[in-house]
């Protein structure tokens, strides 16, 4: 078997197009694996800074989230008697396949390899595992607050994940393809091009991913008033290690979406080609993509107020219309028959 | 004669033989009904053995072995075929049948213990399987019939087994009830084929070419007939009813290979009987709004339940559904003439039923578990199991992630599959179906979110948590043979989902032998990656997946993470009280129950359920009632009850008492038909 | 391959703009709030004008601009201003329908499919092959406007829906014939002004005879009920 793998033909002939024997385009993929999760904390120390300035505030420092991640990391895990093993592994479960979700995206340059192992759709099933496991988590210590968490979270994400599928199968139809890094690559050879599909796929994501990554208005990240959380409710028994894991891979999880939605929609800038100006000027971009999206984040979490957990449903039902609106649109308009 | 004819035949026979063999039990000796029960269970793990490896050589030579045995009418023998889709149809039973046989003699003793007769269950077992196995072997229309209808009988005596329990006697007359209408059904649609082949073998069938109002006739009969077996909305209601009051290893082989067998009848008349060539979309149109309609009705439910087995069971009506739609999306692109799309949905589906036997049967024997173990069907009694059955909560957590279409289990494989049969949809001129296909692919969408929320709460809520009752506190693992099949059936599901691309490329012999094209892009692909298509117009690939190297990947990542927590040396973790946001202590009954789990989505989709609620108050405690209704009940059956009971009240009309009025009745009848064949 | 990019950025455009006018009559659907029913209103009526001004500008119409204007001025400001007007002093700022229109919601995408497959077929004559995809757009906005009126419980809420009937024939109009005559643009726009200021003294009278803008309360007319 080791034969089988060593073997270039096989890889060659199987996906011919992409960059599975480059090694360098691995060295890359790795790089920007490391990459996420280096500078996912920033990220959410960002748009801590971006939303403490817009409500008058000097807010922590930016580096703050690092600071965070260190201390729990420090500090002695406690959990609780009643949970079984699943309540311990989970946090290592969560942020793997957390992590396995943002290996397959490309971050700085399309010539991803591992974008072929594992498709868009393979991406949010990652997701889904990650999740799995953390409503399990939530419901493992037997309290009132982790089951309310858990059961919340279940609702909105059966609900997000349809619309975000949704989303991504509007790009899939539109250039034919799965994999990421071809779609992005295919999207930036047919150059700017005004798809009103797309302009639906943009909202409808954006508003999954405010769902998903439990931002206002569905949840608020920043408060521990019982009846109303839904993230942190889950991951109340939480502490130490186990919780600085939970908080990472949330701030992934945003850095994720944030990548997903700038690289899919305005690809413009990232690298096609593995040279040193071009990856550079690849990371310029998608820091300022993220600087970006991370101010209007801001700035719609300091105007809008959270909702009542009931009206998630319309919010997201809304999500998924605009999606299905998208895909019509896609058929009716874009297609020529 | 191959030596595969053989082993196919030994296996029938060893199933024959194990029912026959339970019955010895009846001779009253000391230790003697323990012996004959394992005897019998031995008998029919071999049978599965050879079930099962006749029919994946079978698959894997890609040989056709017919035979006729000269039993029945005179005119009429018995016709018997096994090729690649009956092999691997075969394999599936044989494959199922085995961890049931190790798990069976242990499970079984309790049922001594509360005097039920096991020479009754172990006979009807035995038939069962021979009869599931019989089906897939007959190659003309009056064996498969005769086996479908032992399958069928037998399999109502297994649901009533507990006969005692009114409901479980209720279960049985809805089944019993829905398997002839369907039988009549599936008859009625062999009718159409054979009145145009004049012969009842599928040789003669399969080369006659019928007009297309004729071809619709017969696959609507089939898919009602066979649909009803295999539980599509809305004839599904049988389903939850019976498989949930089986015992156990009987509502795994029901569900796990019961369905499939109807599956296959489907296929065998669609696919083989009436021809690609035949094929209209519009039918694929039908399946697909069937099968999306199945899929999230089904989900949806099983989301209220509240009783274990009645989970699983509607979640083994999302699964049809979800099978259905790759059904659907085959028989669409067929009739478009997009052969290689239209093989492609057809693996999708072949794939999801294999998954979905293996996972199925891990879950209901599983659950049997729990309930030997705790004697507790109901989830919201239960809570804490997994330290107290920590191999069978493992095995059942492998279970769960394979059935809520996880990476990297198997479940997922063929959801991925069939999204990317639906992605395909730019490739048909109608402009309809364009709509049509996406739409579908939202469902599933839906479905396998959903289906995520179902198990959680199933898994949540019985094996985390606190235990709720004094049974589950006192619970206790399974034994050694119980355990082994659920071991068993959890390798397949992780193998599965790992080896796809060999997988397939076996189930690819199928469509090449019975259509007579496989998929292309599948046969010299390598065992590494998972490519289901490939346009020749551009070099880049539309989709590929490669689950080793994902495999791989989660290896590498975990590897990394023990190397760093192991440098860091801070692996301890200190036990304490809960925290739950500093209130008291909690206890068991202020988790969070089952039916909570679900009051979100309950209320988000209240269009689909009947819900009963209210809440009785008395001085100081008040009681909460919930029971939500199966819709189709009011939807469906009652009208139809309503309309045959007005009907039938008309006709008693001749009901004189007079014996002469009879026999008057009688004899115009007979002239009638006369007068009918004279024509 | 693809189809899109082979149009002219003013083609795209109205691509574009003929999905968000499809957006904006899903919403009048589905809006509960009355006031937000006529913002949608006034967004559609832009969203009208700015495609004939592309049309103006890419095929060098002239008249064009002028109706442009006039859409503009009439639709997006001069209707839901009047609209404002008798919300405002019927009282009903704060009115909201309590009918979530999911079937509605429904019906109006399978009308969408409907009217492309309506559509398909349909070879049309000239320059305008491109333009068909746009001809279902608008033609299921006419639809959906029908099934508008059909749901709304609120007479005014099916006013809004009335209008944007004409908004989906208007937009048909500009993008495949490049507009009507000037004449009789200016007839239509001047038909629709007077329908406008009609409704509003109708809205007085009803709303003074039956103390409310429900039409289900409208029933007066049926002999069969007393």
């Amino acid at each position: 078997m080791i034969a089988a793998i060593a073997s270039s033909d096989i890889l060659l002939d199987s996906v011919s197009g992409s960059d599975l024997l480059n090694p360098f385009a691995w060295l890359m993929a790795i790089l920007q694996a490391f990459l996420f999760v280096l500078l996912s904390p920033l990220l959410s120390g960002w748009i801590h800074k971006c939303k403490a300035f817009l409500q008058n505030r000097r807010g922590a420092p930016v580096l703050q989230p690092y600071r965070d991640l260190r201390k729990l990391f420090g500090k002695e895990a406690i959990v609780a008697e009643t949970t079984s093993i699943i309540f311990r592994i989970a946090p290592y479960i969560v942020f793997s396949s957390t992590l396995l979700a943002v290996a397959v995206i490309p971050l700085v340059a399309t010539m991803l390899p591992t974008a072929a192992i594992a498709d868009i759709i393979v991406l949010i099933g990652f997701l889904a595992l990650g999740r799995f496991f953390l409503v399990l988590a939530g419901l493992d210590a037997g309290t009132a607050f982790g089951g309310m968490g858990s059961s919340r979270e279940t609702m909105i994400s059966s609900m997000a994940e349809p619309a975000a599928l949704m989303a991504i199968f509007i790009l899939a139809m539109t250039v034919h393809t799965t994999n990421l890094a071809a779609a992005i690559e295919l999207s930036l050879q047919n150059g700017f091009v005004i798809r009103p599909s797309f302009l639906f796929a943009l909202i409808a994501l954006l508003m999954v991913a405010v769902a998903e990554t439990g931002r206002i208005p569905i949840d608020n990240p920043s408060t521990h008033l019982e009846l109303t959380m839904i993230h942190e409710a889950m991951l109340l028994e939480y502490s130490g290690r186990h919780l600085a894991l939970m908080e990472w891979s949330a701030s992934l999880k945003l850095m994720l979406y944030g990548v997903l939605i700038s690289n899919i929609f305005f690809p413009w800038g990232i690298a096609t080609e593995l040279t040193v100006p071009a990856i550079l000027m690849a990371l310029l971009a998608i820091i300022l993509k993220l600087f970006v999206l991370a101010m209007i984040l801001a700035l719609s979490e300091t105007v809008l107020a959270k909702m009542r957990v009931f009206r998630a449903p319309q919010y997201l039902n809304l999500a998924f219309f605009l999606a299905l609106l998208g895909m019509i649109s896609h058929l009716v308009l874009e297609v020529h028959v | 004669m191959p030596p595969v004819f053989d082993t196919f035949l030994i296996g029938v026979g060893l199933a024959l033989l194990s029912a026959l063999a339970s019955l010895l039990s009846q001779f009253n000796i000391r230790r003697w009904p323990d012996l004959v029960n394992r005897l019998s269970f031995t008998l029919l793990g071999i049978s599965g053995l050879f079930a099962a490896y006749s029919g994946i050589t079978q698959l894997v030579t890609q040989e056709t072995t017919e035979l006729v045995i000269p039993f029945g009418l005179p005119w009429l023998h018995w016709h018997i075929k096994l090729d690649a889709l009956s092999g691997f149809f075969l394999f599936i039973i044989g494959l199922v049948l085995i961890p049931v046989a190790t798990y069976g003699p242990s499970y079984c003793k309790e049922f001594r213990h509360s005097g039920e007769q096991l020479p009754v269950l172990g006979f009807f077992t035995g038939l069962f399987v021979a009869g599931m196995m019989m089906v897939v072997l007959a190659n003309d229309a009056y064996t498969f019939m005769i086996a479908w209808e032992v399958m069928s009988l037998s399999s109502y005596f297994l649901v009533t087994f507990q006969h005692r329990n009114p409901a479980n006697r209720r279960a049985g007359f809805i089944y019993l009830l829905m398997a002839h209408i369907g039988g009549l059904s599936i008859l009625l649609g062999y009718g159409v084929l054979a009145g145009f082949a004049d012969s009842f073998t599928f040789d003669a069938m399969q080369h006659v070419s019928l007009s297309p109002f004729w071809a619709s006739t017969a696959f609507a009969f089939a898919f009602i007939g066979f649909g009803m077996k295999a539980g599509i909305v809305p004839l599904h209601v049988w389903l939850p009813e019976a498989h949930p009051v089986a015992p156990s290893h009987i509502s795994a082989l029901m569900s796990g290979v019961m369905l499939k067998v109807a599956v296959y009848g489907m296929v065998r008349f669609t696919l083989g009987l009436i021809g690609v060539d035949q094929i209209q979309w519009q039918w694929g149109v039908v399946v697909l709004i069937i099968g999306s309609g199945t899929a999230l009705y089904g989900v949806l439910y099983a989301l209220m339940q509240r009783d274990i087995k009645r989970i699983l069971a509607y979640s083994s009506v999302e699964n049809i559904g979800i099978i259905m739609l790759g059904f659907g999306l085959s028989l669409v692109f067929y009739g478009t003439g997009h052969h290689q799309l239209g093989i492609m949905g057809f693996l999708a589906m072949l794939y999801h039923s294999l998954n979905h036997a293996v996972f199925k049967s891990l879950l209901f024997l599983g659950a049997g578990s729990v309930i030997h173990g705790t004697h507790e069907r109901d989830i919201e009694h239960m809570g804490g199991l997994l330290k107290r059955m920590p191999w069978t909560g493992l095995f059942f957590l492998i279970g769960v992630i394979s059935i809520a279409s996880l990476p990297p289990f198997n479940g997922f494989v063929s959801e991925w599959l069939i999204f990317q049969t639906a992605l395909h949809n730019w490739t048909i001129e109608q402009g309809i179906l364009r709509f049509m296909i996406p739409s579908t692919a939202a469902v599933l969408a839906m479905t396998g979110a959903l289906a995520v929320g179902a198990f959680v709460r199933l898994y949540g809520i019985s094996f985390l948590g606190l235990p709720r009752t004094q049974h589950v506190r006192n619970a206790h693992e399974a034994s050694g043979g119980m355990l082994f099949a659920l071991a068993y059936l959890a390798v397949f599901c992780f193998a599965l989902g790992i080896l796809v691309a060999p997988v397939l490329a076996l189930l690819n012999h199928i469509p090449d032998q019975l259509i007579g094209a496989g998929l292309g892009s599948l046969n010299e692909r390598s065992w590494l990656w998972l490519i289901p298509i490939r346009e020749t117009d551009s070099a880049i690939v539309p989709a590929s997946y490669s689950p080793p190297l994902v495999l791989l990947g989660i290896g590498l990542v975990w590897l990394l993470g023990s190397i760093i927590l192991h440098v860091r040396k801070n692996r301890k973790v200190r036990r304490a009280e809960v925290w739950d946001c500093g209130f008291s202590t909690p206890n068991a009954r202020m988790q969070y129950t089952g039916m909570a789990f679900s009051m979100p989505l309950r209320r988000v989709f209240k269009g689909f359920f009947t819900i009963e609620e209210k809440v009785e108050r008395h001085e100081d405690t008040s009681r909460h009632f919930l029971t939500v209704e199966d819709r189709s009940w009011k939807m469906f059956y009652q009208p139809i009850g309503r309309s045959v009971l007005f009907i039938a009240r008309h006709v008693t009309l001749i009901q004189s008492g007079n014996i002469r009025t009879y026999l008057a009745w009688s004899l115009a009848t007979i002239v009638l038909l006369l007068w009918l064949v004279s024509l | 391959m693809d189809y899109l990019s082979t149009l002219p950025l003013s083609g795209q455009l109205i691509n574009l703009l003929a999905a968000l006018v499809l957006l904006t009559s899903f919403m009048l659907l589905v809006q509960l709030r009355l006031v937000s029913v006529i913002h949608t209103f006034a967004w559609q009526g832009a969203l009208v004008a700015a495609v004939t001004v592309i049309v103006a500008w890419s095929g060098h119409h002239g008249h064009l601009y002028l109706s442009a204007l006039i859409t503009f001025v009439i639709k997006a400001m001069f209707i839901p201003w009047l609209l404002h007007y008798h919300v405002n002093s019927l009282g009903l700022r704060r009115y909201v329908s309590a009918h979530p229109p999911v079937t509605g919601l429904m019906i109006a995408s399978m009308l969408v499919v409907f009217s492309y497959y309506i559509i398909l077929p349909i070879e049309l004559i000239g320059d305008v092959g491109e333009s068909r995809n746009i001809i279902a757009i608008t033609l299921s906005v006419v639809l959906i406007g029908l099934l508008g009126m059909i749901i709304r419980h609120h007479a005014i809420g099916q006013v809004v829906s009335f209008m944007s009937i004409e908004n989906g024939l208007f937009f048909a109009a500009v993008a495949t014939t490049k507009g009507m005559p000037l004449v009789v643009e200016l007839g239509i726009a001047f038909d629709v002004l007077v329908a406008a200021v009609l409704f509003g003294v109708f809205f007085f009278d009803i709303h003074g005879r039956v103390g409310s803008m429900d039409v289900d309360d409208m029933t007066r007319l049926s002999e069969t009920r007393d």
